[in-house]
């Protein structure tokens, strides 16, 4: 399986060297556990969204032999959901809460400041890479609303400025 | 595990809790982990350390405190003490006045454990949240954990316990209100060998979290809920559907699980009876269309989360064709207290046609944001006004949104009205899951059901076309409006759609989707008027 290897992502060129890749196992490792059951499918893409960040055609292709399912099938799973990306994400992520309760204390507008700061809209990368941008149903941290995840990190009572700055911490640290 | 070790654990348990001079209680709940927490904890934990306070006082990490938007939280034993915004650095003060010495300044605020907020409440379903740690089994058992699940297994045959739940005349938690004695009924009459138990903890209602409050308080307690509804209906295997997005609840269960497995409390012949139970979970990964049951059931079998026509009913042909019972987490969080003092006891309390209590995620614009357990037929109002304590900064109260996406608007002139199934129905909106979101006089209520209309929009699986064709149509309309672009006949036209909508959809996602916006015509129609082209 190494030579399908993600090589396209440049950064983790290096790293892959010419050893095979580690993260397969850990897909390989789900499958077993959950015995390549067809139903546990949503399981696995979810680990191997983990480890590879996204969710690669190569990859669907690979899990979708190994359960012996159609890859149409793992396909439509995987893009039916909104937690699984076909697309990889940037270096940091910035997920703006879009739940009623954050909505109604203004977490609008603390999107609309970062779509114009980073001139991108929700769902999106910045071309360097660096930030991406996207919003969340609800988190079910409605008591500290509006709240805003950087990097995976919950925030709650944010601001515009707020959140503002910590987008700006993390432009400076290029 | 028999009756004498679990009286055992219960007996060491408490005794090693009260041998403590103090008892820390920190809220480790996503809310106020979110506000730090962690950090605060942490700083507990090396101070009583480095002071060598360990055998006089405990640090114990517990679930909700209720009081969300004021966290991180701490409570104190026995001083009936809850601390709020704890900082980091505060906890040498605090652990100072534990030691009776008074260090004012540096105390965070205390609050005030006799307001309205927390005087108005009625755990039943909460009445462990923020007592206990949620990662310890024994804790559970301390408070008489797993004993319910004895008595059913020993003591009682599987229709006992049905007509137990269908006397407490509880209704299903999750929004559609449909009675659970029913349910469980319907599912035990089946035929088969194999039946299902799923316990829907999808929770993508915006605005709600009770259901990750539960399980990151109490897990054990919905495990209990599930086994006692598994043994009623005939079950043995059976399924958490619970959101990605609750990376701590679903941590909790797991180990909750893990934890029951190793004292025999699941497994095969549990309290050495014939009843053999296993509990899987099942991780979303976002859609909001699994909450609905055959949506959810259809993911939980690996697939595609889109709806089927029913009938057949999961009861009669659910998970893999066999018959299924799915109720909510609070709904099965409810059974322990139902079987431990009765179904009467449970009926006793609420009104006529809702019974027991109903746990409400109380947030928006209004002063306490938090977790609130009421009696069924509490007026909205005493929930706003007197439990929420009404709008900040003098603003004042113009609707309050029940039942997410798939609820209405209930404007400030009917807030007297006590909140049950029925009564919520009868002004357009329903209970859903329990998010209840205060809005002041300055929302825009076109733009908020244009805000539901667009998660709707979005949300929506595709299979049928009223749903996918007509919420983008009636968002468009919405947004034209809102851009001042629209004209009676637009009005009209969006009116007709919502009802053609609402009737032809093939999933409750469909069917409801149109709610906000009907609502709000009924009850905020002017605001529509006002937006219309002036031609």
């Amino acid at each position: 399986m190494e030579t399908r290897t993600l090589n396209k992502k440049p950064q983790n060129h290096q790293k892959i060297d010419k050893r095979p890749d580690k993260r397969f196992k850990v897909i390989d490792i789900t499958m077993k556990r959950n015995h390549y059951r067809q139903d546990a499918l949503i399981e696995i893409l979810h680990k191997t969204q983990e480890a590879f960040g996204y969710l690669e055609p190569d990859i669907l292709e690979y899990v979708a032999h190994a359960l012996k399912l159609p890859l149409s099938r793992v396909y439509g799973v995987a893009t039916f959901y909104h937690l699984f990306s076909l697309k990889p994400s940037g270096e940091h992520t910035c997920i703006v809460c879009l739940g009623t309760a954050c909505y109604v204390k203004g977490s609008d507008r603390i999107l609309a400041t970062l779509q114009q700061e980073l001139g991108i809209q929700s769902g999106e990368t910045t071309s360097d890479n660096q930030i991406s941008l996207l919003s969340a149903r609800c988190l079910g941290a409605c008591g500290i609303a509006p709240a805003v995840v950087f990097d995976g990190e919950v925030t709650g009572k944010q601001t515009p400025e707020n959140a503002l700055k910590t987008i700006k911490i993390w432009q400076e640290e290029e | 595990m028999d009756l004498e070790e679990l009286l055992e654990i219960k007996e060491t348990t408490q005794a090693k809790h009260q041998k403590k001079r103090k008892r820390v209680r920190c809220c480790t709940a996503a809310g106020c982990l979110s506000s730090g927490a962690k950090a605060v904890i942490d700083n507990l934990n090396t101070e009583v350390k480095h002071q060598n306070l360990t055998e006089e006082i405990e640090v114990t990490s517990v679930g909700c405190l209720r009081l969300c938007s004021q966290g991180p939280l701490i409570e104190i034993d026995p001083d009936d003490t809850l601390y709020q915004q704890v900082k980091p650095e505060q906890v040498v003060a605090i652990i100072d006045s534990l030691n009776g010495q008074q260090n004012r300044e540096n105390l965070p605020q205390k609050t005030d454990l006799t307001h309205p907020f927390f005087a108005y409440q009625q755990p039943i379903v909460l009445e462990n949240s923020g007592k206990i740690d949620p990662e310890s089994i024994d804790d559970y058992i301390s408070k008489g954990g797993y004993q319910q699940l004895r008595h059913v297994l020993l003591e009682m045959t599987p229709n006992d316990v049905t007509q137990e739940v269908t006397k407490s005349g509880l209704r299903g938690r999750g929004g559609g209100g449909y009675p659970t004695g029913v349910k469980w009924a319907t599912v035990a009459k089946m035929p088969g060998q194999q039946k299902y138990v799923i316990c829907n903890a999808d929770e993508g209602d915006p605005g709600a979290f009770m259901d990750r409050a539960v399980l990151e308080s109490d897990p054990h307690r919905v495990l209990e809920g599930m086994a006692i509804a598994a043994y009623a209906v005939g079950a043995n295997h059976s399924y958490i559907y619970i959101r990605a997005e609750y990376p701590l609840a679903i941590k909790r269960l797991e180990k909750a699980i893990q934890q029951a497995k190793r004292y025999g409390l699941m497994g095969s012949q549990i309290f050495e009876s014939p009843f053999d139970f296993k509990i899987d979970i099942r991780v979303g990964a976002g859609a909001f269309v699994c909450g609905e049951e055959t949506a959810l059931i259809a993911s939980v079998e690996g697939k595609r989360g889109t709806p089927r026509p029913r009938p057949p009913y999961p009861a009669e042909s659910g998970l893999w064709g066999d018959p299924t019972l799915i109720n909510n987490v609070e709904t099965y969080a409810n059974i322990v207290p139902i079987i431990r003092e009765g179904g009467d006891w449970y009926a006793s309390i609420g009104t006529e046609n809702s019974k027991g209590t109903k746990v409400f995620a109380l947030t928006g614009n209004v002063e306490n944001n938090g977790l609130i357990e009421v009696p069924m037929g509490t007026s909205i109002r005493k929930i706003v006004e007197e439990i929420g304590g009404g709008v900040p900064n003098q603003g004042t109260v113009k609707a309050v949104q029940t039942g997410g996406p798939s609820g209405g608007c209930i404007p400030a002139h009917l807030l007297d009205t006590p909140v049950e199934y029925d009564s919520l129905q009868k002004l357009g909106t329903i209970m859903g899951s329990g998010g209840m979101i205060v809005m002041d006089q300055d929302t825009s209520m076109v733009e908020i059901a244009r805000f539901y209309m667009d998660f709707c929009q979005e949300e929506s699986c595709g299979k049928c076309v009223p749903c996918r064709a007509g919420t983008v149509q009636l968002y468009d309309l919405l947004t034209k409006l809102i851009e001042r672009k629209a004209n009676q006949q637009d009005l009209d036209k969006l009116e007709a759609l919502c009802q053609m909508v609402k009737d032809t959809s093939l999933c409750g996602l469909g069917m409801t989707a149109p709610n906000p916006v009907l609502s709000t015509l009924q009850y905020f129609r002017e605001e529509y008027i006002t937006l219309l082209q002036s031609t």
